[in-house]
């Protein structure tokens, strides 16, 4: 059937309305002439502040005239992607750090005066100077991994489990209490050749392991044993536990302060529990060796256990809608809590090797805020055990060499290598906008009779 | 000066690489009812959002009164008095009726919402509205909050309105009252654009019909030229025969004993109230009733979701005959009537929320009930990677790979992929719920024989259905829900719609409820 009442009379093309093109060109020069002189060095401070301000208002313009500026067709429209080629995911990726590294640029410019070259190059060296140094962001990196790792399973099942610092303080304190009190025990109950024969075996680690586990798997067991039963909320319920675990290790810490725990250390002079230190890559005494095995071993292990195992299946399921899960005859109540059990297990033995290997102690700061951490990590990766070692590598990296610009230069404080660091996470995570939708801008391919 | 409302030309639409609208052009006359007709999937919504400002189009453009106009936000929309009653509500059920009404107003000006109220119930005076306006939205029906929409579009001083599927949730009697207040409005000079894939609604209530297909425009009829079967030739493309081709009940057996069975919803209101009845092998069990009325509590008690009252009891016969061994079923989560050998199928009303995982492709979803099978840790996917490819084949889903989320796939797709796993786990009993509601015809018909195959395999299939029309077409008895009692169940080949309309209503006016 043909359409009748559209004519087919010759369209004219309108153009884009004179005023809005000249007004935004005007806004750029502005905001481009701010940006000039900002980088003006030696200009007077006032220059520098009024010419700043005018870049705002400039900027501040733009965006107004994009967005609501005038009656037009809107100038940009954010459109979703269906699909997009994993080059243009990575070239995303990397324009995003390139533009990060400008932005860095200009502010290293601006505030310290600094050749920001030299101070990327620092940055990069407070991870890959010495082998030393590899080995302290190997060492950092495997406990934030192994939490990620284990906060996913409970986030893919839409449980927002934030009490992962104090499960793994938890577990942690696992660990000290046998460090502290089984070789006492010992001691007194047996002769003193088989009690050394004991207490240097696998026994005591045995122990610590079970202890972290079970304080662990305990604080991962009664935030899901509430939510599943009377459907108490789980962010408030697991981020209150937090603080339940902190006061709980901060009490112990100051029972063996003096006592069990000299110099910092528990068991300083009979070293039991301590994990023994090997060499690698010329580093000597390295005690978190098993630390990083296991992280290694555990990413590929979850990365499985969420997409093939019949639990996965049913972590997804209870994850996407419980309606279904309950229609396809799974049980919320049992998946909740097996999962947050899961949970606090790994959180509880990263504890463990945490007290046995990396620190031979405990305090609140045991979990370093890596179970808060670990949070942002296991939603970038979208819970895929391989990307949480990528993004928590480069979390590490980005600290570690915040620290190292830090030290070098006087002029860098902390809160000024935080914001270079800031600036880069900021364009990263921003670009993930740009992975899910494009823009499209006003084009002149409107017509009008 | 115009004789047109609202003109489009050559507007296209995509959503990546969806078309859902290519190069439409139409109009609405002033003071005209307009019915905007198509499949499901023709992309009506889509160009009526692109009017009410939810969509901006890709190309193409507007003419309001006879001058371009830029749609960018509901707001937009609004100023030019163009008003949209959308499928889905867009109330905010906390508040009351006025303040929902108040929560269009422009921000300028004082608010005061004893105006609002004497102006909504000027409004509601003239188009003889029946409205309270200091109710909650959670306590009204869904023709209420209906009514409270219209309301509120007229508030907004709306000259075009827009109703999407406005008779989908209303039973006979409240269509009628809708179609009058419609008449009214464009007595008034209003023009009404009203999306329907209901035939028979078109040729009642409108002046002109234009239909879509496969989101291109097709063409306008007036509708005192229109017949129905005009209109589903433009509609589908082709005839369609709108005979079920029902079979006549072979060698029933019995295979449910529902007695008795009441369910109490949360506030310990009877939402289903002693209800008995027997369901056989070799027949559909049709049951109506206007939406909301137990039909979702029945099912899901005999399907295990739902905790039966004390009483209550459904039986199972696994052989073909009343002496054999019987097992309660009531009281037994799904999986342990799974695992007791009954196979019992349930299409819910809920597609995505409840039967299928929005997130997982043909493939995952496949094995939602069956994931558990054999001893091994790993969940096997050959075997449902085979029945998606199986089913998408035999069904036409239309989707780019049996991996694809289903959340992406089309309505009618959606349910494809769900009946046709419930099909597929062969089973004695099979459920379903508003099978069709939202489907085309061609989709409709699909469903239909495969409902009617199953019928003739021997399963007990029990069809909870809308569209009277249909039940009376497809079932053998008919059981009528009303309150949540029975009202009585009928012989589908003998009654008619008139007598099941009025069962399903009877009860309610017995008792006082306003329906």
């Amino acid at each position: 059937m043909s359409n009748p009442f559209v004519s087919n009379a010759p369209q004219r093309r309108r153009k884009l309305e004179r005023g809005s093109k000249s007004t935004l060109l005007l806004a750029a020069l502005a905001a481009l002439a701010g940006l000039i002189g900002l980088l003006l060095a030696g200009a007077h401070p006032l220059v520098k502040w009024a010419l700043a301000i005018l870049m705002g208002l400039a900027s501040g313009w733009m965006i107004w005239l994009l967005t609501e500026g005038n009656q037009e067709e809107p100038f940009l429209r954010v459109v979703k992607r269906e699909r997009i080629s994993i080059w243009k995911k990575i070239g995303v990726r990397i324009s995003a750090i390139v533009l990060a590294l400008l932005v860095d640029a200009l502010f290293i410019l601006c505030v310290t005066g600094l050749n920001p070259i030299d101070v990327y190059v620092t940055m990069y060296q407070g991870t890959f100077r010495t082998n030393r140094l590899i080995m302290a962001a190997l060492r950092d990196w495997a406990p934030l991994l192994l939490i990620s790792i284990a906060l996913a399973p409970a986030f893919k099942m839409r449980f927002w489990n934030v009490g992962g610092e104090g499960q793994v303080l938890m577990g942690a304190l696992g660990s000290a209490l046998v460090m502290v009190y089984v070789p006492q025990a010992i001691n007194t109950m047996f002769p003193p050749e088989t009690a050394a024969g004991l207490l240097s075996g696998p026994v005591i680690y045995l122990l610590m392991l079970l202890a972290s586990v079970a304080l662990g798997a305990l604080w991962g067991f009664i935030p899901a044993v509430f939510k599943a039963n009377f459907g108490t909320n789980e962010t408030l319920f697991t981020l209150m536990m937090n603080y339940v675990a902190i006061k709980i290790v901060s009490s112990f810490f100051n029972l063996w302060r003096g006592k069990a725990s000299a110099l910092g250390q528990l068991n300083m002079t009979t070293k039991v529990g301590w994990f023994h230190g090997t060499t690698v890559l010329g580093v000597r005494n390295v005690t978190y060796l098993s630390t990083i095995i296991f992280a290694l071993v555990m990413m590929a292990l979850m990365f499985c256990y969420l997409r093939y195992t019949k639990h996965g299946y049913e972590i997804s399921v209870v994850g996407e809608s419980q309606r279904t899960a309950q229609y396809a005859g799974i049980s919320v109540k049992k998946v909740t809590i097996r999962t947050m059990i899961i949970s606090g297990i790994l959180c509880g033995i990263v504890g463990f090797l945490i007290v046995g290997g990396k620190d031979q102690t405990i305090s609140t700061a045991t979990a370093e805020g890596n179970g808060f951490t670990a949070i942002i990590v296991a939603w970038m990766a979208k819970f895929n055990a391989f990307y949480m070692a990528l993004i928590s590598a480069f979390l590490i990296f980005l600290e570690h060499g915040s620290q190292e610009i830090t030290n070098a230069y006087q002029i860098m404080n902390k809160y000024a290598a935080d914001i270079i660091t800031g600036i880069i996470l900021f364009f990263i995570i921003g670009s993930e906008f740009f992975i899910n939708y494009r823009l499209v801008f006003r084009s002149v391919r409107k017509e009008v009779r | 000066m115009t004789d047109y409302a609202i003109e489009l030309r050559h507007i296209t639409k995509t959503f990546g690489s969806v078309v859902a609208n290519r190069d439409v052009s139409m109009f609405v006359r002033k003071g005209e009812i307009l019915s905007l007709l198509g499949e499901n999937g023709s992309g009506k919504t889509t160009l009526m959002n692109m009017i009410a400002g939810i969509y901006y189009p890709d190309s193409g453009e507007i003419l309001v009164d006879g001058t371009a106009a830029e749609i960018r936000s509901p707001r937009d929309a609004m100023r030019l008095k163009i008003g949209m009653v959308h499928q889905h509500f867009k109330l905010i059920n906390v508040f009351t009726a006025a303040e929902n009404i108040a929560l269009v107003m422009e921000h300028k000006g004082k608010y005061s919402l004893k105006s609002v109220k004497a102006r909504a119930r000027e409004i509601c005076d003239q188009y003889g509205f029946d409205l309270d306006l200091d109710q909650k939205v959670y306590e009204m029906s869904v023709s209420q909050k209906q009514t409270l929409e219209i309301v509120k579009v007229l508030f907004e001083g709306a000259d075009l309105l827009i109703l999407d599927e406005p008779t989908a949730v209303l039973t006979p009697q409240e269509t009628e009252r809708l179609f009058n207040v419609m008449r009214a409005m464009r007595n008034n000079g209003k023009s009404i654009i009203i999306i329907t894939h209901k035939l028979h609604e078109v040729l009642e209530i409108s002046d002109r019909v234009v239909v879509l297909r496969k989101g291109e425009y097709v063409g306008d009829v007036l509708t005192r030229d229109a017949t129905t079967a005009v209109l589903t030739e433009m509609m589908v493309g082709q005839k369609v025969s709108l005979n079920i081709g029902r079979s006549d009940p072979r060698e029933l057996h019995i295979r449910l004993a529902v007695r008795h069975l009441s369910v109490l919803n949360a506030e310990n209101v009877k939402v289903l109230d002693d209800v008995s009845f027997d369901a056989f092998g070799g027949e559909i069990l049709g049951i109506a009733g206007i939406s909301g009325n137990g039909q979702k509590e029945l099912l899901e008690a005999i399907a295990g979701l739902q905790r039966g009252a004390e009483g209550s009891s459904v039986i199972y016969y696994p052989d073909d005959d009343r002496d054999s061994t019987a097992e309660q079923l009531l009281g037994k989560p799904p999986a342990a009537i799974r695992k007791m050998g009954v196979h019992l199928s349930f299409v819910p009303e809920d597609r995505l929320g409840m039967g299928l995982v929005g997130s997982m492709g043909m493939a995952d979803n496949m094995m939602l009930k069956s994931y558990k099978e054999g001893h091994s840790l790993l969940v096997q996917r050959n075997a449902p990677r085979k029945l998606a490819r199986e089913i998408k084949e035999s069904l036409g889903v239309i989707t780019p790979s049996i991996q694809t989320p289903v959340s992406r796939l089309s309505g009618g797709n959606v349910q494809k992929v769900l009946v046709g796993r419930e099909i597929a786990a062969a089973p004695t009993v099979l459920m379903t719920a508003y099978a069709v509601r939202g489907l085309d015809i061609h989709t409709s018909y699909t469903i239909y024989r495969l409902l009617e195959e199953q019928k003739r395999q021997g399963v007990a299939v029990i069809y909870v259905g809308e569209d009277l029309d249909v039940l009376i077409e497809l079932c053998d008895r008919i059981l009528v829900l009303c309150g949540g009692k029975m009202n009585g169940i009928l012989n589908a080949r003998k009654t008619t719609k008139e007598q099941v309309g009025l069962l399903m209503t009877k009860l309610a006016d017995k008792e006082g409820k306003d329906r």
